[in-house]
């Protein structure tokens, strides 16, 4: 009983810091430009498809192969800000909206149609099927290996944002991005950057999950419909809200899938979220 | 003396609507300029298109020499030109010292930025004090004196400012004034906006009033404070 809960709360923990790290950049491009990517999920996926052919191909672990998936994804970030965002900007709310979503409709069904909708799993990854018994509790290796990454990839973020010049220019944006013109930084380069990075956080994150997951074309949709209500949760542009509300909805999705059914799960993740945009809809650690 | 900053004839609009029509003026090296007129007049339109957050439709502007007309303020600020918004514009969220870090977010020499930092909390002593609490937390007239100190932060030859008094109670006002003496004596040209017409022109060498987008009266600012028409229109008398 006692090591069934403990199981259940470290699996619970291991998928909310993945999510934290999927869900960072969606909230900081969000923070930054008031954009929602709606093709962040497929970011994801293409993070996966990356490491998964780099190790179908060359061989090359996702423990390595992850670096290349995040800077993959950070220039297919950064293109997708000059190619779509740029343009859609200072139109209407919906403009860059709509064509995030139209993106998202690109990046899957070329997928499907190249890549067919089979699942795909890496064979003989060096951690593959490796385990690690806490007081009872059996955790995957892979998993918690990709979860203390993100937790990492987080930590530096969070450190770059708060004690560097480059991240106090990126805040500055953020508030006021005419103020930050006149200190002379120069906003549409921090925007290019901030969806940069947004896409390697996914890249990354994609990148490791190889070694556990299935990749499909459709494996984007949930992590970011979960994304979405880690920000909301977690209150926009807010990174350590991000992880906080993303350890609860891990959480929040283990304990029910467990002890209610596992078919439940995502009724009570978006029950939750339903609830708290009802009675504090700045998210629990907004501004 | 040669002309610092020469504006010669632009005119501006937002969405097509014209708010500057045909504006010329020159600041000299080394002077306080004052523009004044009243609200609506295009005062800080004007600031705003010298600095190069807005770009003229006709007109040139001329920065020592060179024409920026089409310069965009985050290259403006690095030929030497700062402008202090109206409203300061802080970084609600970011420290006080923060905040003055970005004002030399120019300077890559991190021995000139300390150097200025230690300068900016010996002429505001007050911003050492609070130099680790967030903007948000500083009273107006604390706003007040850090954004004049991000300004001054990236080393500027001209420093323009908007509407300094803006909000501040007489003995502030009066102290922000000597403050914009103080920082012309070190070498520093200004030019600047204010509906307070008497203190303006207290300190300042020369004045234009605006109205409706243009220049109507310019001169000394013993001219302009002797004028009738000015006494009557912006100072009540």
């Amino acid at each position: 009983m006692m090591s069934s809960f403990l199981q259940v709360l470290l699996d619970g923990i291991l998928n909310g810091l993945v999510y934290a790290l999927v869900a960072a950049g969606l909230s900081m491009i969000w923070g930054v430009m008031d954009v929602i990517n709606f093709a962040h999920g497929e970011f994801l996926m293409v993070g996966m498809y990356v490491s998964y052919w780099i190790g179908f191909f060359l061989n090359v672990d996702p423990l390595y192969s992850w670096i290349a998936a995040g800077i993959f994804l950070f220039i297919l970030g950064a293109v997708t800000y000059k190619l779509i965002i740029k343009n859609s900007l200072g139109k209407s709310a919906m403009a860059p909206l709509l064509a995030t979503f139209g993106l998202s409709m690109v990046l899957k069904n070329f997928c499907m149609n190249r890549f067919t909708p089979n699942f795909r799993i890496l064979q003989g990854t060096i951690l593959e099927g490796k385990t690690l018994s806490v007081g009872g509790a059996i955790l995957s290796v892979p998993q918690l290996a990709t979860a203390l990454f993100a937790l990492v990839v987080l930590g530096v973020l969070y450190w770059m944002l708060k004690k560097t010049r480059l991240g106090w220019a990126i805040q500055a944006t953020a508030m006021d991005s005419e103020a930050a013109e006149l200190m002379g930084i120069k906003t549409e380069n921090i925007y290019l950057l901030v969806f940069g990075i947004g896409g390697a956080c996914v890249g990354i994150t994609g990148g490791l999950m190889t070694s556990y997951l299935a990749v499909y074309p459709e494996v984007g949709s949930l992590f970011s419909l979960i994304a979405f209500v880690v920000v909301a949760l977690g209150g926009f542009g807010s990174i350590p809200g991000a992880l906080l509300a993303a350890i609860l909805i891990g959480l929040v999705e283990s304990f029910s899938g467990f002890y209610i059914a596992a078919v439940v799960k995502y009724v009570a993740v978006f029950a939750v979220y339903i609830a708290v945009i009802l009675v504090r809809p700045k998210g629990l650690f907004g501004w | 003396m040669a002309a610092m900053l020469e504006v010669k004839d632009i005119h501006c609009g937002y969405d097509g609507a014209p708010v500057i029509r045909g504006l010329s003026l020159e600041v000299c090296e080394g002077e306080i300029v004052a523009i004044l007129g009243a609200n609506g007049a295009g005062k800080s339109t004007t600031m705003r298109t010298i600095c190069g957050l807005m770009h003229p439709e006709k007109g040139q502007i001329l920065f020592r020499g060179e024409d920026i007309t089409r310069s965009p303020a985050s290259v403006n600020i690095r030929k030497g030109i700062s402008y202090i918004p109206e409203g300061r514009r802080l970084f609600p969220k970011l420290s006080v010292r923060e905040n003055l870090e970005l004002g030399a977010f120019t300077v890559t020499d991190r021995a000139v930025i300390e150097e200025r930092l230690e300068e900016m909390f010996t002429i505001f002593p007050k911003l050492r004090d609070r130099s680790s609490q967030t903007a948000e937390t500083l009273s107006g007239g604390e706003q007040q004196m850090c954004a004049i100190a991000r300004g001054l932060m990236s080393g500027p030859k001209l420093i323009m400012l908007d509407e300094l008094s803006l909000g501040l109670m007489p003995s502030l006002v009066e102290k922000v004034f000597e403050t914009v003496d103080l920082i012309n004596r070190q070498g520093i040209t200004v030019l600047l906006v204010e509906q307070m017409v008497q203190e303006a022109l207290d300190i300042a060498n020369r004045g234009y009033v605006l109205q409706t987008g243009r220049v109507v009266h310019s001169g000394t600012a013993r001219e302009l404070l002797d004028s009738d028409e000015v006494k009557k229109a912006y100072m009540g008398m």
